[in-house]
């Protein structure tokens, strides 16, 4: 008799258990599983930090532009855009019937209050970014004008980041502390929930502008920290896409007819940045304070031999902030190659056959091996590297202060080359961690900005580029891939070069 | 029993203040400025002193622990810089997650350490004896991180018999979650029940020597009731301490089994935070568990008084 109740009770839940392994069979194929190498942090466009972040707004917020294969600015939520003569005021059309999430409307006034909010709102990391729009001018309901202080070259690649991603006006201001726990945008997926550390659901936006381009009713995202258990993820079929493949699984992965990898140079750069600021520190060691010291490591170093090394050939060398391929690449300076001679000979002039410094790197097993690579090839001209594996939040925190001698620094890179410049070698810049400052830098590198037509703006470069590689502030070393691996049976995959998976035409 | 128990409970007040005063200063030892952590890539001047003032970073340590703790008093233990999501829903997201977890590696502990345990004990010297040694020795000295990998490698990847990691909620599929949790309840349970086994040989090897026993046996009283119902229950003490302990650690979260299975636990939770010097939550976090810790210490001592009759004179 006492066995019944129970029994009664375990036939639904078996039954609907069943029902729910069944529902979720068919669900599972119009969800796309992604799989992160971390967690995202703040979802709101405007307060957010972090490169993964941006790898979940690519499905969940569109931006004022896009930018494609070739880093040439698409239009996305903006049509079309003209420059007035001075450049100072870049008038943008917006596209007609586009809505937010929530089903208010994206117009004019929207995009005005969205730019002001970036500009405004307490604690955003897009203020600098849009720091010479002065002000927002609403013409009519598709059309607005952004009015600068002096023309601006990186602002429509600005545009087409998290600085150009649209929120509901509306949703922000009813919720203005948790805004980025429930985003509301206008992308192609809306926000379901987050999970801290685990996943973050959307579903598809059912009157999104472009849905004929979304083949899939759901994306998760889930944030798996170990390369190793990410594959494994992919390879027992719970993933179907995971980005930052570790290089040495890529030769297995292109072998394995299941999968299909991709792999895409990133923007940004790895490179060891040299305290040159005035401080008792740079001032003590020979590298900070004589630029032949730091041509002579330069010139120690087999930049092919660390790309092979450190990521098995998964990068690319370089020795400015940008790769090779890119069309503002500086042609008057090209990749050195490795000359242990002169380097000696170069120590010699400089009266210190045996300079000694200490390297200050991640933790990462990357990083390391980057640094040993780095000291047995210095070793051969003369060099004493000594390596200083730290903790990143304390790293930054000793190369703020300038209590480093050279610290290996990546960084991840933006689509105009003003974002790798200008805060890196602008006097007094936020990143501008080698307290390199040179007036006539900092002219050649306000003028770039304010130089709208690409010759002339890649001439400026290389000007830029004859100082601060002569200097050598940074020593640059190679380009990174970002490695992707995913399932054979997603088609659609486009390598945009910031790294970013695009939504839009992926199938399955 | 009363007495006794509520002044151990009068103790955990102070305990508890203790504990926070502890958490907050051992955080201030950090290196870093935590704002130009948050800050993120930029590192944009004006981000950094917002995030200085919304932190009270530039206050000094005692008043800064007074907003924290004003803050706790009234059941707020802050928001995540990081996330911007509330201390309070995090914990609430992560609890059952890692009770779920602590739950199973602890049955698994128990079913495998204690029994193995007695065998051991009772068949000292003998071959059962050694095999149970070996296994402890294995379970002791593997660990978790390659236990975990290799068994992603073989039941998931090669099997294909269980998913790689991830979470499951047990009131959606209650066989996606079970299949989710038995690897990392695993591979935690693992280590433990070899700890227990050890504690569970020796404390028997002990109380079985004594002279009480040697009585219920020459009583007559058959060898199953003399080592269940008379040896283990005095045995059981220590090892009840121990499994306390071991299960208050469990729910501190198990860090590297929550990174290889990514567990959305408190291990990951906690991690994640201190890397990011997302205070508010290693905070929040710490003092929670601290405090379960401080519970289940005093439900041990209170459980003593039902295994052992001695102690409620």
């Amino acid at each position: 008799m006492r066995t019944h109740p129970t029994l009664g009770r375990f036939l639904p839940t078996l039954a609907l258990t069943l029902a729910c392994a069944l529902s979720a069979a068919s669900v599972s194929a119009q969800t796309l599983r992604i799989g992160l190498a971390e967690d995202p942090d703040v979802l709101d466009p405007t307060l957010a930090r972090s490169f993964v972040g941006r790898v979940v707004f690519a499905s969940l917020c569109d931006k004022l532009f896009d930018v494609d294969e070739k880093l040439a600015i698409v239009p996305q939520l903006a049509t079309a855009y003209q420059w007035s003569a001075d450049h100072k005021v870049l008038t943008l059309k917006l596209r007609p019937g586009v809505t937010f999430h929530d089903g208010q409307k994206l117009d004019a006034a929207a995009v005005k209050f969205n730019l002001e909010r970036h500009k405004t709102l307490a604690g955003s990391n897009r203020r600098g970014e849009l720091l010479p729009v002065t002000s927002i001018d609403v013409v009519d309901p598709l059309t607005v004008k952004l009015n600068l202080a002096a023309p601006f070259a990186p602002l429509l690649t600005v545009l087409a980041d998290r600085a150009g991603m649209m929120v509901s006006p509306k949703a922000a201001q009813e919720n203005p502390s948790g805004f980025g726990a429930k985003p509301v945008c206008s992308g192609p997926f809306k926000f379901v929930e987050r999970v801290a550390q685990d996943r973050i659901v959307l579903e598809r936006f059912a009157n999104y502008w472009n849905k004929d381009s979304i083949h899939f009713d759901k994306v998760i995202y889930q944030p798996i920290v170990d390369s190793t258990v990410r594959l494994a993820n992919l390879k027992s079929g719970q993933l179907d896409f995971i980005e930052r493949v570790a290089s040495s699984d890529m030769a297995a992965l292109k072998a394995d007819t299941k999968f299909n990898v991709a792999r895409i140079t990133e923007l940004g750069y790895q490179g060891v940045t040299i305290n040159t600021s005035g401080n008792e520190m740079a001032q003590k060691n020979p590298l900070g304070r004589d630029p032949r010291v730091r041509e002579a490591l330069e010139l120690a170093l087999d930049r092919d031999g660390i790309v092979q090394v450190a990521v098995d050939g998964e990068g690319e060398s370089g020795n400015q902030w940008l790769s090779t391929a890119n069309p503002f690449y500086a042609k008057n300076v090209p990749l050195p190659k490795r000359n242990i001679e002169r380097a000696k000979a170069l120590l010699k002039e400089a009266g210190v056959p045996n300079p000694s410094f200490t390297l200050m790197t991640p933790t990462t097993s990357d990083g390391q091996k980057v640094a040993q690579v780095i000291q047995s090839m210095a070793k051969e001209a003369g060099f004493d590297v000594k390596i200083q594996a730290t903790e990143f939040a304390t790293s930054l925190n000793l190369a703020d202060k300038g209590q480093f001698e050279a610290y290996l620094l990546n960084w991840s890179g933006r689509a105009d080359p003003d974002g790798n410049l200008f805060s890196f070698y602008g006097c007094k810049q936020p990143l501008n961690y080698s307290g390199y400052c040179k007036p006539e830098l900092d002219e050649l590198l306000t003028k770039s900005r304010s130089t709208l037509d690409p010759t002339a703006r890649a001439k400026l470069f290389e000007q830029v580029a004859a100082v601060v590689l002569k200097d050598r502030p940074i020593v640059y070393l190679y380009h990174r891939k970002w490695l992707w691996a995913f399932s054979k049976k997603l088609s659609g995959v486009r390598s945009i070069p910031d790294g970013l998976l695009r939504v839009q035409g992926l199938k399955m | 029993m009363l007495r006794y128990f509520s002044k151990r409970l009068v103790a955990v007040i102070p305990t508890i203040f203790l504990v926070t005063i502890i958490i907050f200063c051992l955080q201030q030892l950090l290196p870093g400025d935590p704002a130009v952590i948050l800050a993120g890539e930029e590192q944009d001047p004006s981000v950094v002193a917002y995030l200085h003032q919304k932190m009270h970073l530039d206050e000094p340590l005692p008043v800064r622990y007074g907003y924290w703790m004003a803050g706790v008093l009234h059941g707020d233990l802050g928001e995540s810089l990081r996330i911007q999501q509330p201390v309070l829903q995090l914990i609430k997201d992560k609890l059952p997650v890692t009770l779920e977890l602590a739950l199973l590696a602890m049955t698994i502990a128990l079913t495998i350490g204690i029994p193995a345990g007695i065998i051991s004990a009772v068949a000292k010297d003998t071959v059962w004896d050694y095999a149970a040694n070996v296994v402890a020795l294995w379970g002791l000295s593997t660990p978790n991180f390659w236990l975990g990998i290799l068994m992603i490698l073989w039941f998931s990847v090669s099997l294909g018999w269980l998913p790689a990691s991830g979470y499951v909620s047990p009131f959606e599929d209650l066989w996606g979650n079970l299949a989710a949790m038995i690897m990392p309840a695993f591979v935690l349970g693992n280590a433990i029940a070899a700890v227990l086994m050890r504690h569970t040989r020796s404390a028997m090897l002990q109380v079985l020597n004594t002279d009480y026993v040697r009585t219920a046996r020459a009583k007559g009283l058959s060898e199953r009731r003399v080592v269940l119902k008379h040896a283990l229950r005095n045995a059981l003490t220590p090892i009840i301490t121990l499994g306390a302990l071991e299960f208050g650690t469990l729910l501190s979260g198990a860090v590297l089994t929550e990174q290889v299975f990514s567990i959305p636990g408190f291990g990951k939770l906690i991690v994640d935070a201190v890397f990011n010097r997302d205070y508010a939550v290693v905070q929040g976090v710490v003092l929670f568990t601290s405090s379960v810790y401080i519970a289940l210490n005093l439900l041990a001592d209170l459980a003593y008084f039902f295994v052992n009759p001695r102690m409620r004179g």
